[in-house]
């Protein structure tokens, strides 16, 4: 991480009546993180944005930064394990403290109905699950400690339950969401909130994607930014985007088996 | 060593800052904090008592040394009043060890809780600054660890230059490992109290200018609401005979406050009740009580404990201030300039609503220290609660104080001013002091381990 640019944007210490609310976001680069991360920049935050992709995670800098608020790039993959500690640990330094994390890093395979693909679902539960895991593990006992702060997942209605199409994302988000509702039952006694985000359908990247299903319900980026920016402020729990999917998420989950297994999605 | 991130607030409760805090308890153990920071390529900053009201012990994201683990007495001879201690022995131990010996530490802080460390990294200064200076005048000598590994001994004969600049150096140049200092030679546990009342801001000045050169303390209270009424307390040590019995009020059980109010009620829930009242309207009411109590002019005998001690009366008054906190700010002025300058920002905040709830005026005298806050003046120290709703408008009020300040000639002290920017520190310091000061970090700090939050505001 010797990054000059990020020496030079260190940001000034918070004074008390100059205060400076301080987010780690992970997964910047594109989609909801690109567009949550201006959300926040403009709600006040100092943002320390983290993606693998360096040249666009730069991108999305250079324009929160042209607005004079302040976004600095942390070039990092996140299935890069061992480099979490030591990348937090300096991102937590420059910025001088850390008030909220969020993890929206994530990435999906459509794989056909009679396709299983072992190397993709492992790709997707290394990024969506095991690099949150990474991360979280080392954020939350800081937050404990602290005794505040706020940890975001963005997770997925994909993981309420288990489905006929994607069995390998499923699961990760399943993962996830599990791994959150604990991260909150431990955490929640010690003053830390957690929050897990249940996006729908959400129009970036990962709709244009092969194999993807036809848009339903669907919101933009900002739209989603918007809604989890809400969930920040008002330091909720569970939040579906849009609000629509609690509703369907409420049906579909009492769905019997006997009738689910049946179902062509 | 213990080692956990946690969350350390400043003494105002205005700041909240998350940082990874060691606990060193020996020398080698504070050089290994060096060692590591170096190795995670994270900076340190050294913390006492965590009574200052700003950032001064502050390190968000970085290591902060807490040294209060390091609080014994290592030497103290009551013949010559000389006492050697480590860096977190607290003001409250050292009065209690020297005091049934007939001495007193010579400067001391509003509370007893400070450090050693802490007062000479702030060089401290107490209601009697015009007479006999700042702590940093009766430190005999002084050890200290430097980033670089090297540990130093440092009197007004011996590493003069480090002497000079690591007292009030707010633990930017090296940690300090013990303290030798001269108390002071008390033949009673008493002072005799002067209390007279001031109507303006003027006629207290004057009353402390011209009570200063008969008295050994002197410090004035300035209602900031109803600008103007005030009081001053002047006080003097006892000689030899005037205190019947000096051998009882020299015993400790003599000296310290009583924790509970009438007798009953404990003092520590004495904030809870304060808490409705800090605000224009109910300090308002607390100033004219106040005003009207103090209208007569009295002398007494107060113990030395309950004389110095004011901010221990209630503990944690700092809370009553609410949710965000109290910032404080002291301003240093010329005696020329200074009724003028303070009119005009007492006006300023009156004006503004945003009026301080607590101004204490002192009387001071320059030093040879080399970021040293005083000059031959006054200082007015005002207390302002801090609100979501007013920090916008009060930011805004302080950068016209600093403003009003440096076109008077004054000077800012940093174990109370937030806010003060780089820019203007500059301009009060001198660019030869800050380069001087900033060539001695260097010296003594070469891969700039030592870092506040202070030292990015002030120096940054």
């Amino acid at each position: 991480m010797e990054n000059s640019v990020t020496d030079t944007l260190k940001p000034a210490p918070a004074t008390p009546l100059q205060p400076r609310r301080r987010a780690i976001l992970i997964g910047a680069a594109q989609g909801i993180g690109a567009a949550l991360a201006k959300k926040l920049a403009d709600e006040g935050y100092t943002l320390a944005l983290v993606d693998r992709n360096p040249e666009r995670l730069n991108k999305v800098c250079v324009d929160i930064n042209a607005n004079g608020q302040s976004a600095v790039p942390y070039p990092h993959d996140v299935t890069d394990y061992e480099s979490v500690p030591s990348t937090l640990r300096r991102i937590v330094a420059d910025l001088g403290g850390l008030d909220l994390f969020v993890y929206v890093a994530g990435v999906i395979h459509f794989p056909a109905l009679d396709e299983y693909n072992f190397e993709q679902d492992h790709k997707m539960v290394e990024v969506n699950l095991l690099g949150a895991m990474a991360w979280m593990s080392q954020v939350a006992p800081m937050f404990q400690n602290a005794k505040r702060g706020q940890i975001v997942g963005v997770s997925s209605v994909a993981g309420d339950r288990g489905r006929i199409g994607n069995p390998g994302y499923n699961t990760s988000k399943a993962g996830l969401t599990t791994y959150l509702e604990a991260l909150r039952n431990r955490l929640t006694r010690h003053g830390v909130n957690v929050i897990t985000i249940k996006p729908g359908m959400v129009k970036t990247e990962m709709l244009a994607l092969p194999g993807a299903p036809r848009p339903m319900f669907a919101v933009t980026p900002e739209q989603a930014a918007n809604e989890i920016a809400k969930a920040i402020r008002k330091h909720q729990q569970v939040v579906y985007v849009s609000g629509l999917w609690r509703w369907i998420m409420l049906v579909i989950r009492h769905i019997p088996s006997v009738i689910f297994r049946r179902m062509s999605f | 060593m213990n080692n956990t991130f946690t969350q350390l607030e400043n003494f105002g409760h205005s700041l909240k800052t998350a940082c990874y805090r060691l606990q060193p308890k020996t020398n080698e153990e504070i050089h290994e904090v060096f060692q590591l920071a170096k190795k995670q390529g994270l900076t340190v900053t050294a913390r006492g008592a965590g009574r200052s009201y700003n950032d001064a012990s502050l390190n968000g994201g970085g290591i902060v040394m807490d040294l209060t683990g390091m609080n014994r007495i290592l030497e103290w001879d009551p013949a010559t009043g000389v006492v050697r201690g480590e860096p977190g022995v607290t003001l409250s131990q050292l009065w209690q060890k020297v005091l049934p010996d007939g001495w007193w530490p010579p400067v001391v802080s509003g509370t007893m809780t400070t450090t050693l460390g802490g007062c000479l990294a702030a060089n401290v200064h107490g209601k009697n600054n015009y007479r006999v200076g700042p702590i940093g005048e009766h430190v005999v000598e002084f050890t200290a660890l430097l980033p670089t590994g090297a540990e130093v001994t440092c009197s007004p004969q011996k590493n003069a230059d480090l002497f000079y600049s690591m007292i009030g150096g707010y633990g930017m140049l090296g940690i300090f490992t013990s303290v030798t200092l001269q108390m002071k030679k008390v033949e009673s546990g008493l002072l005799e109290v002067h209390a007279m009342p001031s109507h303006t801001l003027k006629e207290q000045l004057q009353q402390i200018e011209d009570g200063a050169p008969n008295y050994d303390y002197i410090v004035g209270w300035l209602d900031c609401i109803t600008v103007g009424h005030g009081q001053v307390h002047a006080a003097n040590y006892l000689h030899e005979g005037e205190d019947p019995e000096p051998k009882k009020t020299l015993q400790l059980s003599y000296q310290n406050l009583p924790s509970r109010l009438f007798g009953v009620m404990p003092k520590a829930w004495l904030h809870y009740f304060m808490t409705p009242f800090v605000n224009n309207v109910g300090w308002w009411g607390v100033n004219h009580a106040k005003y009207i109590t103090s209208l007569r002019t009295h002398t007494f005998r107060q113990s030395h404990a309950a004389f110095h001690f004011l901010l221990d009366y209630v503990p944690d008054f700092e809370r009553s201030y609410g949710r965000g906190g109290l910032i404080e700010y002291q301003s240093f002025l010329p005696k020329e300039t200074a009724l003028q300058a303070w009119t005009e920002m007492l006006n300023l905040s009156v004006k503004m609503g945003l009026p301080s709830y607590l101004g204490v005026t002192k009387r001071h005298r320059p030093d040879k220290f080399l970021l040293t806050h005083a000059n031959d003046g006054f200082s007015l120290a005002q207390d302002f609660k801090v609100t979501d709703g007013n920090r916008k408008r009060l930011s805004e009020m302080l950068q016209e104080y600093d403003k009003i300040v440096l076109a008077n000639g004054g000077r800012f002290y940093f174990v109370k001013n937030s806010e003060t920017t780089a820019e203007t520190t500059l301009k009060f310091y001198g660019e030869e002091t800050v380069e001087k000061f900033k060539k001695l970090k260097k010296r003594c700090d070469p891969n700039g381990l030592l870092e506040s939050d202070l030292y990015r505001r002030i120096f940054g």
